[in-house]
């Protein structure tokens, strides 16, 4: 049975058992590879999407909870060519090393602007608590998602 | 001549090997020290850009590929801009001038009397009419490099010392941009039973039970006690090696004891013993000793290990995230029984792996695969539990140090006693695969060695205080068999044996009555290491630091990594109650000439992060039959809210020799967090991690 779901925008209908992970849908039948596997345990943060506009961990997420529903993942916000605001203060802080965490983080950070434009560096600091990063670039990030804030505010970009 | 070249030309001489004029006016620079996380590449770019006058924008940059890149060994122990960074200096300075010499022939002129603007040479203020791509067909990019070019002066540099963003974090911030994102045609999911130790014996596998309740299509393929599941549909594969050690019995297991999980365990194992420094006697009067430890430690990627491998018409195609692809396609040919020749490994980005992780082994796991099932692209990824109980850790240490003093307090004898299993086992240094281990002909029981002392040492590594101390020696006991896979991870012994030493100097320096920093001024002529200390002190408002006990304490340490390398000095301000809590850190670092200060920086703060992350929280835990700690909940490691604000100042140095600064800050951050945790406390602790528990018990003494 063809499960539905708004994928950055766009309707899709996928043919997978319902218990199948959201995250494995995304990778291997939508081809979006910027929601990562960390450990399929909710524990790193690194699979994290946007469900109708709440973060969620799409590593244990069984894809037919998320029908009719919208998806948001790191490619539904801007390209390498077109940032999103997010993605274009994580570049101009240099905020990360290897990577691999960013987009999950820059994801839950979406979901805080999105109900907190103005958030201090503690509550930013508590959102993104969920997500790991092992090489240690969290001052950086910090930084990049309140200059993210700053420029959305300032109404630069999405 | 050839003897001062650095390592990486001396086994690469053919110029075109590292750099090509490409058709479409790009500049092609091959490299063999590989992206992991740390920007190498991007300043790599930075160097040839300046050396060869033309636009970093026109140099691209192939790392790490056996086919058509240098081999330059592994991309450790800081050494991507120190030795790579030097050599492609070398080479870009060698082209440019080669190529200068010849159109000076050519135009009978002086090579003095040309300039280069973007690849294009000028005579005085005209055009020549030439460039480098005309000459790309001579012998000038085929030639034998000599290494004799100099290099411009550090006032000449355009893109040298500027802080230009990373090539490759676009991608990593917008969709696909790591080897678990490939995908090839013909591809297979596969995932992996492993054997729980090296020796056990797979007795039985339950494959009914296992494909019971499963409804999608899956082929388990078994090579010894290899066992893969291996299907196009991953949410199968994953869900069956999931299940799959429920359904297994395993022969010739060798149970842990929670005991082995220590750093205490080591004393006394059976251990190859060695002194090095002075042989003479210790002296006995007026001693002071006091011992320090730290864990076992996982490096934890924060991705699972993934490799893709093929195998077609006989050739063996292998794409990892390995930190060396010439060793690793020599050890996946030993494995298989190949020539080298057959084989091709590709580096592709993966997470960060901060020394010898599962990385190798993966790829080993994707090979053998491929070579039971070739003309499939067979795409393997490790599963959490997998690497956090199959990667090689971090070997715990012991450290116990000894100090003769003299009437006021100043050691003039200095003995550091360290047992520790090997720092390194990748298999260029006799450790074996992982899936070696487990196929019908076993490798024979690995040989531990350290790294020797010339490379920077292993256990040793920055063992011997830098400090002006007349009678200095080292007692390593390398022992023998640990209970797990121990191999690199970063800074090897230098956290541990750093620690030790600017802990105790502090236990000296309040038992002599003088201010920690006073002290170590008092015994240290290295002029450089005098500057980092001062600034430090000044930057952190030393002066108005308190007395002890108070729960709020200030400390810092100093080293300079492997007694040779970067110089670091960090300082922590930390509150104590039933945890330590990190209010600031300042870090003061001299590297000499810096390629690209903002990579710089971030590897100084990164692992100021990790160190600190290690000393506060991390152990990995073992029992029955392995490792236990398989989760980010009994593995966990420091959070956005837990990390503090970081002040950090580069010393410019530009005049001076670029020294590796990867693993600088390591050794340092965790003195300064247990000498400013002593400071709070009233109190010391000694052996990492710092738990609840170790507080309590060290207020209790």
């Amino acid at each position: 049975m063809a499960i539905e779901l708004i994928v950055n925008g766009r309707a899709v209908q996928i043919s997978v058992p319902g218990t199948a992970p959201l995250l494995d849908v995304l990778r291997n039948q939508l081809d979006l590879k910027g929601a990562r596997y960390g450990c399929g345990l909710e524990q790193c943060g690194s699979c994290m999407v946007l469900l109708d506009g709440e973060p969620i961990y799409a590593c244990s997420r069984e894809v037919g909870t998320a029908a009719g529903g919208r998806i948001t993942t790191i490619e539904g916000l801007g390209t390498a060519e077109r940032p999103h605001p997010l993605q274009q203060a994580f570049l101009d802080e240099q905020a990360g090393q290897c990577g691999y965490c960013l987009s999950g983080i820059i994801m839950r950070a979406k979901a805080l602007l999105d109900h907190n434009p103005s958030p201090t560096r503690d509550d930013i600091a508590g959102a993104l608590d969920k997500n790991l990063c092992r090489c240690g670039a969290h001052p950086r990030i910090l930084r990049a998602v309140e200059k993210a804030a700053a420029m959305l505010r300032e109404g630069k970009g999405a | 001549m050839s003897d001062t070249l650095p390592l990486s030309i001396q086994n690469n001489r053919r110029m075109e090997k590292w750099i090509r004029f490409e058709p479409d006016r790009t500049v092609r620079l091959a490299v063999g020290k590989v992206e992991l996380g740390q920007g190498n590449v991007t300043a790599l770019a930075q160097i040839a850009a300046d050396e060869l006058d033309v636009d970093l924008t026109r140099i691209s940059v192939l790392s790490g590929d056996t086919e058509a890149a240098p081999d330059e060994g592994q991309t450790t122990s800081s050494q991507s801009i120190e030795v790579s960074g030097r050599s492609v200096r070398l080479v870009s300075a060698e082209l440019r001038a080669r190529v200068l010499d010849r159109l000076a022939r050519r135009l009978n002129c002086s090579p003095t009397e040309l300039s280069i603007d973007d690849g294009v040479f000028r005579r005085g203020d005209a055009s020549t009419g030439h460039d480098y791509w005309n000459f790309a067909a001579s012998e000038d990019f085929t030639d034998e490099i000599a290494g004799t070019a100099t290099p411009k002066s550090h006032e000449a540099y355009r893109y040298v010392g500027k802080p230009l963003p990373r090539r490759d974090l676009p991608a990593k911030v917008t969709g696909a941009a790591f080897i678990h994102d490939m995908v090839r045609p013909d591809m297979l999911h596969a995932r992996m039973l492993r054997q729980p130790c090296r020796g056990a014996r797979l007795a039985a596998l339950d494959e009914a039970a296992l494909r019971r309740g499963e409804r999608g299509e899956f082929r388990i393929v078994r090579v010894g006690d290899l066992v893969a599941f291996v299907g196009s549909d991953e949410t199968v594969v994953q869900r069956a090696a999931s299940v799959a050690p429920l359904h297994a019995k395993w022969d010739n297991v060798a149970p842990i004891t929670t005991e082995q999980q220590e750093a205490a365990w080591l004393v006394g194992q059976p251990s190859h013993d060695r002194v090095l420094g002075t042989e003479a006697p210790p002296a006995t009067a007026n001693v002071m000793s006091a011992s320090y430890s730290r864990p076992y430690i996982a490096h934890a990627s924060i991705a699972p290990s993934c490799a893709l491998a093929e195998y077609r018409n006989g050739h063996l195609s292998v794409w990892s995230h390995t930190q060396g692809v010439y060793p690793l396609r020599a050890a996946l040919a030993n494995v298989l029984g190949l020539s080298q020749e057959a084989i091709t490994v590709r580096h592709a980005h993966g997470a960060g792996c901060y020394g010898h992780n599962g990385a190798d082994d993966v790829a080993v796991d994707a090979a053998v695969i491929a070579s039971q099932i070739p003309d499939h692209c067979i795409r393997v990824q490790w599963r959490r539990e997998e690497e956090f109980g199959f990667e090689p850790v971090g070997p715990a240490m012991h450290v116990s140090l000894r100090a003769a003093l003299d009437d006021a307090g100043k050691p003039q004898e200095w003995t550091a006693e360290i047992w520790s299993a090997t720092h390194v086992q990748r298999p260029s240094s006799g450790g074996n695969m992982l899936t070696h281990e487990a196929l019908p002909t076993p490798p024979p029981d690995p040989r531990p060695t350290d790294p020797p002392e010339a490379n920077g040492g292993g256990g040793t590594r920055n063992a011997f205080v830098l400090y002006d101390v007349p009678v200095k020696r080292v007692l390593h006991h390398l022992v023998l068999r640990a209970p797990v896979r121990t191999s690199a991870l970063r800074g090897l012994g230098a956290l541990p044996n750093v620690f030790a030493i600017e802990c105790f100097v502090d236990e000296l320096a309040e038992r002599a009555g003088i201010d920690p920093v006073q002290y170590r001024l008092s015994m240290l002529s290295d002029i450089r290491a005098r500057r980092l200390i001062e600034n430090l002190a000044q930057r952190c408002d030393w002066g108005s630091r308190g007395g002890a006990g108070t729960g709020r304490g200030l400390g810092l340490g100093w080293a300079r990594y492997k007694n040779r390398a970067a110089y670091a000095a960090v300082a922590a301000e930390v509150e104590v109650d039933q945890e330590v809590k990190l209010r600031r850190i300042w870090c003061a670092a001299d590297a000499g000439l810096v390629i690209n200060p903002d990579g710089a920086r971030n590897q100084l703060e990164g692992g100021i992060v990790q160190a600190a992350s290690m000393v506060l929280k991390e152990q990995v835990r073992m029992e029955g039959d392995g490792i236990t700690s398989v989760d980010w909940d009994s593995y966990p490691i420091l959070r956005f809210s837990e990390v503090p604000e970081i002040d950090t100042e580069i010393i410019h140095a530009p005049d001076l020799p670029t020294l590796g600064m990867g693993e600088c800050t390591f050794g340092p951050t965790a003195a300064a967090i247990g000498n400013a945790v002593a400071h709070a406390l009233g109190a010391r602790i000694r052996d990492m991690p710092f738990t609840r528990e170790r507080i309590e018990a060290a207020l209790l003494r």
